[in-house]
């Protein structure tokens, strides 16, 4: 029961925040990939920068349970799933959490985006077979690899290097690259001074 | 931005931090599948069947990895379904605590609006075709946003290296030849 309780919290926490920063909004999220206003992009680096060296940092701290990591496993099929993903994330200026979190703040055209997304997972599911049988969904460069080795971890690394240090070197890294990158790299001024809701 | 990049990125990074100190990365598009399994063993309850010691289902994609799929099909008050229907709650209030959005806004995207016009089939044909290729490339890829890129960049998995090249790679330009107008 508890971890249905912390389900709610952390869920509601995740969805209010994809509303506040702007990830559920699919104009937000066009300006960011036509590259006119990247300040959603600064924020995501600066999270998934804030997010590795904390974790990392407190498993070398020992407060955090190395246990808790799950790496994905590589390959072929996930660079051309992530293909896929890009081109409709475009179209629709929706990914699957922006999507719903879209849906419960109002906007009419997320209930067809996750109308259609139910019907992909859908159809993925009864295509699976054919993609197993294909070999893409076959494991490359180690399949569940971190790019370092992580002390007391499950998985292995692609590199020898530690992967805990790494992984707050790698953290501390995106936080530099979110303040390094520019408010926009296409057309001139400063974006949207006043952001249309 | 409702709030600037600064604030918001961390407060985007504590949350992912959080959820794995606490219980495990986030993601999200494996819901997707559950959702469409509660639903179609609703239709039909001989999807998803109890066996000895777990469940299995006569669809291979949810039977793999030992039924565990087909295990939160059965038993829909799981922690990662619910954690999804929370983030629908957490959006919704968060929305009207800043007054929600205005009509014009919930019918359409501004910027979508400036540069393919009013129409709302337009516009809710693309969002459903969208959804649809979204969805395919999540679970072929094994993950989404959250899950692949964010949890998973922030764990240096190389896979989370290898969806967010692919993703980028056909979202950038995707969205340069769409959305010509600024607005």
């Amino acid at each position: 029961m508890s971890s249905i309780l912390l389900a709610i919290v952390l869920g509601a926490a995740f969805g209010a925040v994809l509303d506040r920063v702007g990830a559920s909004n699919p104009n937000l999220i066009n300006r960011m990939l036509n590259l006119t206003d990247l300040r959603l992009a600064k924020a995501i680096l600066l999270a998934i920068g804030t997010g590795s060296a904390l974790m990392f940092a407190g498993q070398m701290l020992g407060v955090v349970d190395v246990g808790h990591m799950s790496v994905k496993t590589a390959y072929a099929g996930v660079f051309l799933g992530g293909l896929m993903l890009g081109a409709g994330w475009a179209a629709s200026g929706y990914c699957p959490g922006t999507g719903v979190v879209a849906l419960a703040s109002g906007r009419k055209d997320a209930l067809f985006f996750v109308a259609g997304g139910l019907l992909g997972a859908a159809a993925y599911m009864l295509s699976y077979p054919a993609w197993k049988a294909s070999g893409l969904l076959d494991k490359i460069a180690g399949g569940a690899v971190t790019l370092g080795t992580v002390p007391g971890s499950e998985y292995e690394g692609l590199t020898a290097l530690p992967g805990d240090i790494l992984g707050v070197v790698l953290g501390f890294g995106f936080v530099a690259l979110a303040f390094a990158l520019p408010e926009r790299l296409v057309g001139q001024g400063r974006p949207h001074p006043a952001p249309a809701e | 931005m409702p709030v600037n990049w600064k604030v918001g990125g961390l407060l985007l990074g504590l949350v992912f931090f959080v959820a794995v100190l606490l219980v495990k990365p986030i993601g999200v598009s494996t819901q997707f599948v559950i959702l469409d399994g509660i639903i179609g063993d609703a239709v039909n309850p001989e999807i998803v069947t109890q066996t000895g010691d777990g469940f299995t289902s006569t669809n291979a994609y949810l039977a793999k990895s030992g039924g565990k799929y087909a295990k939160s099909v059965a038993n829909p008050l799981n922690y990662s379904f619910v954690f999804v229907l929370a983030m629908m709650l957490g959006g919704f209030l968060s929305v009207m605590a800043r007054g929600g959005l205005d009509s014009r806004e919930r019918r359409m995207p501004t910027l979508w609006r400036a540069n393919f016009g009013d129409s709302a089939v337009k516009r809710y044909a693309v969002a459903f075709l969208g959804g649809f290729v979204v969805l395919y490339g999540a679970r072929l890829a094994g993950g989404c946003t959250s899950g692949h890129m964010m949890s998973g960049m922030m764990q240096t998995a190389l896979s989370g290296y290898i969806f967010a090249a692919g993703a980028f790679a056909a979202a950038i330009p995707v969205s340069i030849l769409m959305f010509r107008k600024e607005a």
